[in-house]
């Protein structure tokens, strides 16, 4: 997979089919591809970075700003509880302390301390003195009948005989109410110990979690060591419950905590553990609601990093799309220029042999010419020549050889002449006939006709007559190429109008699809496949435009290809 | 009516000699050079109406001959072979002064034609 990597991405590799002229199709697509792969990873990565960056660092500042109120707020609220609880506990151990054993044996002071306590302290329910010694209940102002119930044996009296104080975790009153307890022991310095105990029923908790002021979705709760609920929760159960939430015990900071509450959704957890008694406030709140603002900003975070990323590929599609059709342009023309330039140079070479050819050859030619001119002369001006006729048939048919040489090497050098570019007013009929010499022997052999219908007065031109021979030639090239074997091409000149004078070359060969006429001026386009260069028609456009003129074209497959080419009577150049 | 009186330069001997025999046969006066100089010597001494000149020679070439004849005498009248089938050898020629230009291998019936008529012209 690495290897292959490098492969995808070998970038020196993409150059190098740069500078390779094979001109296949794959190479830009490839190439199309590594630079699209190479730009977006190099755009997309530094950009999901800086995303990402973004994202943590939002996410821990975001948290401290988060997790700073619900700290504070189990804080206050734990505080709140504590002051209350320590309240009453200073209240009982005043009233012990203010009143005698004495006073608070007879019932009626009894009665009016919780009357006075009940009217401006709200939340008491009883007020009980109980004996240290034996842990009998002495005296008792309240709905209950506890007078004389024995408490020796019970956990709160060892605890407050041994600690001094004590406060009760929640529990169910006899009225099914929840209740705490605080008890105070006070000893006298005459040996003698008492408990002052009251009941207080724990509305005042609820006040206190309401006053936190929490939405719908949250909750608050007060815990006892053993995880059993003092005050009712909302979402997890009622008081007195076990709370399906553990909440580690110990430590006496505020902790937050995210996890997964029972019902399975994401809850956001704070706790604090008092002091005394061993109470745990516990506030959850769904991460959804205190992560709001978080939640808010991810989605714009993330809706940039997409618009940007969905913004970046397609400009680095187009742009590459542009960028590699821009080199192929340039590739192509490159080559085509490069292309034309070796033709040119292979024509000139053939050009530079046959004029050396025709000129060594001409020579020798000349001297064949007099010399079979004198023994014709000798013949004709002797007056009894023996066997004249013989002779004279003879001589003639050296003669005619030689003006077939003759017609060779001017053919010959007539090509050579091809080579320069010359402007020249010529006769585009008689060009046609020269040209068509190039390819009387093949039509004879094969059969085809050509036929001629050339305009009888048609005005000479100011033209290059080797470029518009090659024109013509590969026009009928094309044309011998395209009819079967007895087949026939038509060639007619006419003058169009002032300025313009046209060739039409018909043919009944076999035609051209309308898929490959769109394409039969573009360079290296071929349907010879090995044998084509592609280029003959393109440099046939070429040539006419440069001459200032137009070429048409109109084809039915199976039907025939008809080539019109308009020339220009005066020379543009 | 006279002899023509023709200088036939050429470097091929074998081409030369022949067609000098051929003009002979119909009643011209020829003469032969096969170089340059031998020609312009042959001009001072013995000026001929119409001298028939190869471009294509070793030595002084059959422009720079051209030149130099219509230097000595504008009257002879001059007409080029050329070889070379090149029609810019013939173009440059006729600029010099030449009377007309023919392509090797040539037609005498042509030859004597253009001969003829360089003969009228000077007249």
């Amino acid at each position: 997979m690495a290897l292959n990597l490098r492969k995808w991405f070998n970038i020196r590799q993409s150059l190098q089919m740069l500078t390779n002229l094979d001109s296949s199709a794959d190479r830009y697509r490839l190439l199309q591809r590594n630079i699209r792969i190479l730009m977006i990873v190099l755009t997309i990565v530094p950009l999901s970075m800086m995303a990402l960056i973004n994202y943590h660092q939002y996410q821990s500042s975001l948290r401290e700003e988060i997790i700073n109120p619900e700290t504070l707020l189990a804080n206050k609220t734990r505080h709140s509880f504590e002051l209350f609880l320590r309240e009453r506990q200073s209240l009982i151990k005043s009233i012990s302390y203010f009143y005698t054993y004495e006073q608070l044996s007879d019932k009626k002071t009894l009665n009016h301390i919780l009357f006075t306590l009940k009217k401006e302290f709200g939340g008491f329910v009883d007020l009980g003195l109980i004996n240290g010694a034996d842990g009998t209940q002495l005296c008792y102002a309240g709905p209950y009948k506890l007078l004389g119930k024995n408490y020796a044996e019970q956990g709160w009296f060892q605890e407050v005989m041994l600690k001094g104080t004590y406060i009760s975790d929640v529990f169910m009153g006899y009225r099914k109410f929840p209740h705490i307890a605080i008890a105070v022991q006070r000893l006298e310095q005459s040996g003698r110990s008492w408990i002052v105990r009251t009941t207080i029923d724990t509305t005042m908790f609820d006040n206190l979690i309401s006053a936190m002021g929490l939405d719908a979705e949250s909750d608050a709760f007060l815990l006892n060591k053993e995880g059993i609920f003092q005050t009712d929760s909302r979402l997890y159960g009622k008081v007195l419950e076990k709370c399906p939430l553990r909440i580690p015990m110990g430590g006496y900071a505020t902790y937050v905590e995210e996890r997964k509450g029972p019902s399975g959704r994401d809850i956001f957890l704070t706790y604090t553990h008092f002091t005394y008694p061993e109470y745990t406030l516990v506030i959850v709140k769904p991460k959804s609601t205190v992560l709001k603002t978080w939640y808010a900003l991810k989605s714009d975070l993330f809706f940039v990093f997409l618009a940007s990323s969905i913004l970046i590929v397609i400009v680095v599609f187009r742009l590459t799309g542009i960028m590699v059709s821009r080199i192929k342009e340039a590739d192509q023309n490159r080559e085509l220029a490069f292309r034309e330039l070796q033709h040119h140079h292979k024509l000139s070479s053939i050009g530079r042999l046959a004029a050396g050819v025709a000129h060594e050859i001409n020579n020798p030619l000349a001297i064949i010419n007099e010399k079979a001119g004198l023994i014709k002369d000798i013949i004709e001006y002797t007056p009894e020549f023996a066997q004249k006729e013989k002779f004279s048939t003879l001589v003639g048919s050296i003669l005619q050889s030689v003006s077939r040489c003759r017609t060779i090497t001017h053919r010959l050098l007539g090509f050579a002449k091809r080579m320069e570019v010359e402007k020249e007013n010529l006769d585009l009929n008689e060009l046609l006939e020269e040209v068509l010499g190039f390819l009387e022997k093949e039509a004879l052999y094969r059969n085809i006709d050509i036929g001629l219908e050339l305009a009888k007065d048609l005005p000479k031109i100011d033209s290059d007559r080797g470029q518009l021979q090659q024109v013509f030639l590969n026009i009928l090239n094309n044309a011998m190429a395209a009819v079967e074997d007895e087949g026939r091409i038509f060639i007619t000149t006419w003058e169009k109008d002032a300025d313009t004078i046209a060739v039409s070359i018909q043919d009944n060969g076999c035609g051209m699809s309308e898929d490959t006429l769109r394409h039969i001026f573009e360079p290296f386009f071929t349907t010879k496949r090995e044998h084509g260069t592609g280029l003959g028609l393109s440099i046939t456009y070429g040539i006419v435009k440069k001459l200032g003129g137009d070429i048409e074209v109109n084809s039915k497959e199976n039907e025939g290809t008809t080539f019109k080419i308009f020339l220009p009577k005066k020379s543009i150049v | 009516m006279d002899r023509i009186k023709i200088l036939l330069v050429d470097d091929e001997k074998e081409f030369v000699t022949t067609l000098a025999e051929r003009l002979e046969l119909r009643n011209m006066n020829v003469s032969i050079a096969m170089d340059g100089e031998a020609a312009l010597a042959l001009v001072e001494n013995d000026p001929p109406q119409v001298v028939i000149l190869d471009v294509m020679m070793p030595g002084l070439s059959g422009l720079e001959v051209l030149e130099k004849i219509k230097a000595i005498n504008s009257r002879i009248q001059v007409i080029l072979l050329t070889g070379h089938g090149a029609t810019k050898d013939g173009i440059r020629g006729m600029q010099l002064g030449a009377f007309d230009y023919l392509i090797k291998p040539i037609d005498i019936e042509e030859l004597i034609k253009k001969v003829n008529e360089a003969v009228k012209s000077m007249v």
